[in-house]
């Protein structure tokens, strides 16, 4: 499914980060870093509701707008019952939806304000994502404190909250398509290589978004992909390469290989991950060089691993979805 | 079919860009570190036979605690869980192991008081090592009661 729409636009964000994201190579970019991951809160999971907070204070303030005054909040996180966007988004707001999409819930949540902005239901919307690597270590695998070792091929969840306005008013950057994925079983099931898990969303929402807008890969200057790290993006290149003959060539990165310097920063192995991953580059650094316009065409796939404990230790595979949205400056 | 066969290709592309683990150089480490806590073990176990005149079990005793105090108190102190991603299972294996599991779990739910975080969740990694201990413990007295009569 492909959506172009006529008069959607990116007003403004804001981001907010923790400590390992501001030692990233993107950190003149982000609004609000902090140094540490409690934020003065008393738990990880009231931290990353700190975060969402801290972002939407920014973001109302760079639009000018009260709280009440937003017709339609969209948001999502990893944590159980997305509690950090039910609790964090408290207050604002004529209406919420909180959804689900695992990592890909950045982009999801922008194609569902979109859809109600370009159908005249509302006239403007925020789309907020969160994740915090502390809460969601607690909830996905172990203890914090327990450090267990993991393989190279693992990612490292983003800590940050990452907010954008979306309007009908006519602003410089717009919203031009975008392409809803669907539910992929590519029978994975390592925890520890969501890279591998997520590769083929990426693929198939790519191949999918290409076939119905009749694009290449020339059309865009960037084409980014949510959070596959370094081993994925790698996967997806090829793969579109030898089985589609697509090629995706240099204007192809991963949010999760740019969030933070793979070199320097050991501890994030194979790259960065989580909702406010692909949220944090793409409204950061995307949206501040499609203001600028050094970019001018960018196609953002935000990629999710649909992983349940549960289900995994009951020998299920883990599935994955991956969402598409294109931005323009003319 | 046609699903099956797509899978095999996207295996095939996926191992092409697999992540190398180095498997002998974390062994080393596992074992050298390990080895090296073993020695430490044992080095207190002589000490307190030498300087207190106490048998070698009450010595080992007081090692085993000696251990598990250090491992919870880095571990609240907040660099064991550092340590075990440089070290791996050279930390992991040993009783350091085991008290770091217990103490991270019980500071990871703190919050949610002491009965339905810490009292439920402390053994959320180490419950496995009790029951299986515990059952594998059984298992072998029965077997060395019908070899050796229960001497």
């Amino acid at each position: 499914m492909t959506f172009y729409y006529q008069n959607v636009y990116m007003k403004d964000t804001a981001t907010v980060v923790g400590p390992y994201e501001k030692d990233g190579p993107l950190k003149k970019y982000y609004d609000k870093t902090y140094s540490d991951l409690y934020f003065g809160e008393k738990s990880w999971e009231q931290a990353e509701i700190k975060l969402v907070q801290d972002s939407l204070t920014i973001l109302m303030k760079k639009v000018g707008m009260k709280k009440e005054d937003i017709d339609l909040v969209v948001s999502g996180d990893l944590l159980n019952q997305i509690s950090a966007s039910t609790y964090g988004t408290n207050g604002v707001g004529k209406s919420f939806i909180g959804i689900y999409g695992a990592c890909s819930s950045s982009v999801l949540g922008m194609i569902l304000a979109s859809n109600f902005i370009d159908d005249h239901r509302v006239s403007n919307a925020l789309a907020l994502v969160s994740s915090h690597n502390m809460s969601s270590e607690k909830q996905f695998r172990n203890p914090t404190e327990y450090g267990a070792p993991k393989p190279s091929s693992a990612t490292f969840t983003a800590t940050g909250a990452a907010s954008c306005f979306l309007t009908r008013e006519k602003c410089d950057v717009r919203i031009e398509s975008a392409t809803l994925g669907k539910i992929v079983d590519y029978e994975q099931n390592d925890p520890n290589d969501m890279g591998r898990v997520m590769a083929p969303a990426a693929i198939e929402t790519l191949k999918k978004h290409f076939d119905e807008t009749g694009r290449n890969p020339d059309y865009y200057d960037l084409i980014l992909t949510g959070d596959l790290g370094r081993y994925g993006k790698d996967i997806v290149k090829e793969y579109m390469m030898n089985v589609y003959g697509i090629e995706l060539s240099d204007r192809y990165n991963d949010c999760g290989v740019m969030l933070y310097d793979l070199e320097k920063q050991e501890e994030v192995l194979a790259g960065g991950s989580g909702p406010a991953c692909s949220a944090l580059v793409a409204f950061g650094y995307v949206f501040h060089e499609l203001q600028k316009k050094k970019l001018k065409k960018v196609l953002l796939i935000a990629t999710g691993a649909l992983f349940s404990p549960t289900l995994l230790y009951q020998k299920r595979n883990i599935n994955s979805i991956a969402h598409a949205i294109s931005l323009e400056v003319e | 079919m046609v699903m099956k066969m797509k899978n095999t290709r996207y295996e095939r592309i996926a191992d092409n860009h697999k992540a190398q683990e180095n498997r002998g150089k974390n062994a080393f480490i596992a074992f050298f570190v390990g080895g090296l806590v073993g020695l430490i073990g044992e080095g207190i176990i002589e000490l307190f036979c030498y300087y207190l005149h106490i048998s070698r079990s009450d010595a080992s005793t007081f090692m085993i605690v000696i251990l598990i105090f250090v491992a919870s108190l880095s571990t609240a102190l907040g660099f064991f869980d550092k340590l075990v991603t440089k070290f791996k299972c050279g930390l992991l294996i040993p009783i350091t192991g085991f008290a770091h599991s217990m103490t991270s779990a019980a500071l990871d739910y703190r919050k949610e008081g002491p009965v339905y975080g810490i009292g439920s969740n402390i053994f959320k990694l180490a419950g496995s090592v009790i029951l299986y201990g515990v059952v594998s413990a059984w298992f072998f007295g029965m077997i060395r009661f019908i070899i050796g009569g229960g001497s």
